[in-house]
């Protein structure tokens, strides 16, 4: 079965979708992905979907089930590399992505998750 | 097209039929925007193209193959000539004018053939018509070619995104704001964030005279876009008739960083990333 | 007047996946923005998913359509599946709805020119979606 790879960066742990998801694969990735955090104890998830080019309301949900799960095992998470038209589509279909932090690019992100751990509240740039 | 004996015509009557439609032409055409050598030269390929596809039996068809030559000759001269300030008609009139030599020739050949005469100079007009009118049409396109080039030229002019300092860039929208012309720019802004890897953009627009509930969408979009891909926007500039303006559309600028003026929001910007001004 | 026509299968989610790609490289070729192809396959998406979950399978038909200077591109999902008992509530719905099929289609709906859906409960559901050039 295909899996998407997880990396592990010092206390965080990096995703990179490169690949257009079918449905099982993602919901593999969320499975794969609540394993490593607690296998890992990481306390931040970076999610790197800068080569999609569309994300719709399953990814959405997706990513939305992946912020949620990790705030549970007590890890942030944050989204990077956002592409415009993607972002635009997101607009005009209503969906926010409540509860989802994001960041231009996977340096922005681990500065933001950098950030968060050293302060209870965080910088509380949150989206939705 | 029936039996025609065009090609032949022509070629017996050539000099003379370039000479005649060469006087013709200058009546018509404008001396000073185009040299007589050059409409010469024109005149004397389309006779040549009109012989080469009349001899090779081409018919009335201008889309055939047959006529490929011509119709990239007169695309050439059509073009041409809208760039050297000709209007449609002038141009068309390149190949109407030579129907009076024609058919002045034809009727030398057809003197004692009333009814030769009759289909000879029929397949000749409708011929030359056809032709005319295709040159109308290329001139027609050339110009609107022309005309979205220079929109588009004016745009890229018109919009530039400026980095005011790492990580902050400027927007600064003069003039009126269209829907589509909006669309264009704010994608543009996008675009520039996520390349330059900036986090803040100032969106200024001191220098838009109104806005309308149209574009005050656009704007607001905009900001939901750049926030969702981990950017913030300002919105600098509104004077206070736009205020009003947004106010009575009833657009919610809540969830909106904005400020009175370009240099706030630069404050407000090096603010927000933790830098001061200080005296060296 | 249609001058291409693509047909494929929505069995499974797999299938989701090739229609996207699809609905991408016909939105390429009839020479869509970057951000108006992203809509429509976002929308494709959204609804080829809600054929083969909901549906209980379908096909779906792309098509390249010419009307005068404008170029356009359609899309005809079908399912033989339950149908949906009131369409103009699934239209609302926002995230609200679990199975996603609310914001599916109510926001593919945004995100076309043309939008239309027929659906009869027991029968079968019939959504077709268009964007057009320009």
């Amino acid at each position: 079965m295909e899996r998407i790879p997880i990396l592990k960066m010092g206390s965080f742990l990096l995703v990179t979708i490169q690949v257009d998801m079918h449905d099982q694969l993602a919901l593999t990735l969320q499975d794969d992905l609540t394993s490593r955090i607690v296998r890992d104890r990481a306390s931040g998830v970076l999610i790197d979907i800068s080569a999609l080019d569309i994300v719709d309301s399953f990814i959405g949900r997706m990513l939305g089930n992946i912020a949620g799960m990790s705030r549970v095992l007590d890890a942030e998470t944050v989204v990077v590399g956002m592409q415009p038209s993607v972002a635009i589509t997101l607009v005009e279909l209503g969906l926010t992505l409540p509860g989802i932090r994001t960041a231009l690019n996977v340096d922005r992100g681990m500065e933001l998750l950098s950030a968060s751990k050293g302060e209870a509240g965080g910088d509380g740039r949150q989206d939705g | 097209m029936g039996k025609t004996r065009l090609p032949e015509i022509i070629a017996h009557h050539e000099k003379d039929l370039l000479n005649e439609w060469m006087q013709r032409q200058n009546e018509f055409l404008r001396r000073d925007r185009i040299s007589e050598p050059q409409s010469r030269a024109n005149s004397h390929d389309f006779l040549r193209a009109l012989s080469e596809a009349l001899s090779r039996n081409a018919g009335m068809d201008l889309a055939r193959n047959e006529w490929t030559n011509m119709r990239e000759l007169l695309a050439d001269i059509s073009r041409q000539r809208a760039i050297q300030g000709f209007t449609p008609s002038e141009t068309a009139t390149f190949v109407f004018s030579f129907k009076k030599p024609l058919f002045a020739r034809i009727g030398i050949e057809y003197a004692d053939d009333k009814q030769g005469l009759a289909d000879e100079i029929w397949t000749a007009t409708e011929l030359l018509d056809k032709l005319g009118l295709y040159t109308a049409e290329v001139f027609l396109k050339t110009r609107e070619e022309v005309v979205l080039r220079q929109q588009q030229e004016m745009l890229e002019l018109s919009t530039p995104v400026v980095e005011l300092w790492h990580g902050v860039l400027a927007l600064p929208l003069i003039g009126t704001l269209d829907s589509a012309r909006t669309q264009i720019v704010m994608q543009n802004l996008l675009e520039a964030i996520v390349a330059r890897g900036s986090d803040l953009a100032i969106i200024d627009i001191t220098g838009v005279p109104t806005v309308d509930t149209l574009v005050a969408q656009h704007l607001l979009k905009t900001v939901a876009a750049a926030r969702l891909m981990g950017a913030e926007c300002i919105i600098s500039g509104i004077r206070p008739q736009i205020a009003q303006t947004i106010i009575h559309l009833g657009v919610d600028l809540s969830g909106v960083l904005t400020k009175a003026t370009l240099a706030d929001a630069f404050q407000l910007a090096l603010k927000r990333k933790n830098l001061t001004v200080s005296r060296s | 007047m249609v001058v291409k026509t693509v047909e494929l299968p929505l069995a499974q989610q797999e299938d989701v996946v090739v229609v996207r790609q699809s609905t991408r490289s016909l939105a390429v070729e009839i020479g869509l923005t970057i951000v108006d192809q992203t809509k429509i396959v976002t929308a494709a998406s959204e609804l080829a998913r809600n054929t083969v979950v909901h549906g209980g399978g379908g096909k779906v038909r792309l098509e390249i359509l010419k009307e005068a200077s404008k170029q356009g591109l359609r899309l005809t999902f079908e399912d033989s599946g339950p149908g949906i008992p009131d369409i103009d509530r699934a239209m609302q719905d926002g995230y609200t709805s679990a199975g996603g099929l609310g914001l599916g289609v109510g926001g593919s709906k945004r995100l076309c020119t043309d939008f239309s859906i027929e659906s009869q409960v027991g029968v079968g559901t019939r959504v077709t979606i268009a964007r057009w050039k320009g």
